[in-house]
């Protein structure tokens, strides 16, 4: 099989930003920017997933997914702050090919059957945000991980595939924007518990952690963030206009860099995978005789 | 005054309320074809092209279209010779019949049944079903392999081995063979990932979401089609 590589982008506002266990959020530049840099280089989809909620609204994220799917041909999810079936039908007619829910998924279970029944189990992915305990079981959390919810993640996560979720996105909180690595626990005991594909997310700091969750963690496909975001922003020229005053931005100027995360372009990703004997798509590549061998 | 040397097709994208026709839309400007998404038979007959989309279950997907009255105008553009084009469920739906959760009729247009990925095993390891993933197409081997490839096909221009973007647990079994345009192949099993019969192509993965080579599938398509409402009108 092919395992899928997902630029996974946060947007606040009109802006794409970037935190540690999604606090701190670093201005990074205009996601669509990021998002049209990404397909061209063979992103094999796009996550944006809204930091705040704001569906709605001047610069909403409804506008961007609009601007992004008209020079974007691969499948683009779209989350955060949906709650409602008439909410995934605006993301939907805006240009999404999924939506993720969270939140309003673990408040209203039911939510997940309807949608999955309505727009197709394909169209649903859930969000399985996590974080580990003490006696190392794993706890679901919700609204970007700022609220508890009680629930054993991996029950959670068999409940959700069972109700009609389509795909499964697997994020460790305790790791997201570290790069310190995905939680390969995490990964794996989801990953074996449902029938579904399960996207991996948070921790990537290098590529040997892709390739690790993908081995041990048993991922269908990576979200990553940091590591191209962070790449791209050192290419970036960046010009007054590309991001709104509000926020964390003197970094742009100065080109900080963070110090955890070893930022590499998509391309090195899907070499690397290459090198190391995992199928993945790479762009532009057709080949007869390679093809007629796998 | 109208332009007959390069008319733009006209192209109606079947709404029966699943999927993201919104996509299929986009894909289909950017081709240069003039869509209108839409339930009503006047607007699919009168189309010269005719997009029947889907995503989700086969038998859901039938029960709808029945109750739009659809079936037989799609039969009925199946047979007039205008171009039918399937994507994803929309290539299951062409076929005689499924096994999704039950038996159901499909529309009948291409003959062979809709079948299930059982159990696909890659070096020992079960692969999830349904396929979400970007997978190669090939021509398909033996005497049906045309010399020429895919030239004259909305395929043209394709390399062998390209990567298209699927999502799906079911796929078609045409029983004539020669109907087959592309195979892939998932955990070991080998399946007809698009074919072509006369006027209709369909394919199973999402040409609209494969990035600049499915664009070029709709560039094609458009021309197909294009080529020939110029004959009709000249």
């Amino acid at each position: 099989m092919n395992i899928r590589i997902i630029p996974r982008l946060d947007i606040k506002g009109p802006n794409l930003v970037k935190g540690i266990h999604f606090e701190g959020l670093r201005v990074l530049g205009k996601p669509e920017d990021f998002a049209r840099k990404y397909y061209e280089d063979g992103a094999d989809e796009l996550i944006y997933m809204d930091a705040v909620a704001s569906l709605y609204g001047r610069n909403s994220l409804l506008d961007i997914v609009e601007r992004t799917s008209q020079e974007v041909f691969i499948p683009l999810t779209v989350g955060g702050g949906l709650r409602s079936i008439e909410d995934i039908r605006k993301a939907l007619r805006a240009g999404a090919d999924k939506v993720s829910l969270n939140t309003a998924a673990v408040g209203r279970p039911d939510l997940i059957r309807e949608a999955a029944r309505a727009f197709g189990s394909s169209t649903i992915v859930v969000s399985v945000e996590a974080i580990r305990k003490e006696d190392g079981s794993y706890e679901a959390y919700v609204d970007y991980g700022r609220q508890r919810t009680g629930l054993d993640a991996v029950e959670w996560a068999r409940k959700a595939a069972d109700l009609g979720a389509g795909e499964l996105l697997v994020t460790s909180i305790d790791r997201e924007g570290t790069g310190k690595g995905f939680d390969l626990e995490l990964t794996r005991q989801i990953a074996e518990a449902v029938p579904v594909p399960v996207i991996a997310a948070g921790g990537a700091g290098c590529l040997s952690h892709i390739l690790e969750v993908i081995s041990e963690g048993r991922a269908d496909a990576v979200c990553v963030a940091s590591l191209l975001h962070y790449h791209y922003y050192k290419e970036h020229e960046y010009q007054d206009g590309d991001f709104a005053t509000e926020g964390n931005t003197e970094h742009l100027r100065r080109k900080t860099s963070f110090s955890k995360i070893k930022e590499v372009p998509l391309s090195e990703i899907k070499k690397s995978l290459l090198a190391h004997g995992v199928g993945c798509r790479r762009q532009g590549h057709g080949h007869p005789e390679k093809a007629r061998g796998l | 005054m109208k332009d007959l040397s390069s008319p733009r097709p006209k192209g109606a994208i079947v709404d029966y309320g699943l999927g993201n026709l919104f996509s299929i839309r986009r894909a289909c400007d950017y081709a240069g074809i003039s869509v209108t998404v839409t339930s009503s038979k006047e607007e699919i007959l009168g189309a010269d092209l005719v997009i029947l989309p889907g995503v989700g279950a086969f038998g859901d997907a039938m029960a709808t279209l029945n109750r739009l009255d659809l079936i037989g105008v799609l039969q009925d553009v199946a047979a007039s010779g205008k171009h039918l084009v399937g994507i994803c469920l929309g290539v299951q739906l062409l076929m005689t019949e499924s096994s999704e959760f039950g038996r159901h009729r499909g529309l009948g247009i291409i003959e062979g049944p809709v079948v299930r990925f059982e159990n696909p095993l890659e070096e020992s390891r079960l692969l999830k079903v349904p396929q979400v993933q970007w997978n190669r197409i090939v021509r398909p081997e033996g005497p049906e392999r045309k010399n020429e490839g895919w030239k004259g096909t909305p395929l043209e221009g394709v390399v062998e081995g390209e990567f298209f973007y699927f999502v799906h647990s079911f796929y078609v079994c045409p029983t004539d063979r020669s109907v087959v345009l592309s195979m892939s192949r998932y955990g070991g099993i080998e399946f007809c990932s698009s074919l072509r019969q006369g006027n209709v192509f369909a394919c199973q993965f999402h040409p609209e979401r494969s990035g600049p080579v499915g664009l070029k599938i709709y560039n094609n398509i458009a021309r197909i089609v294009g080529v020939i409402k110029g004959e009709r009108a000249a």
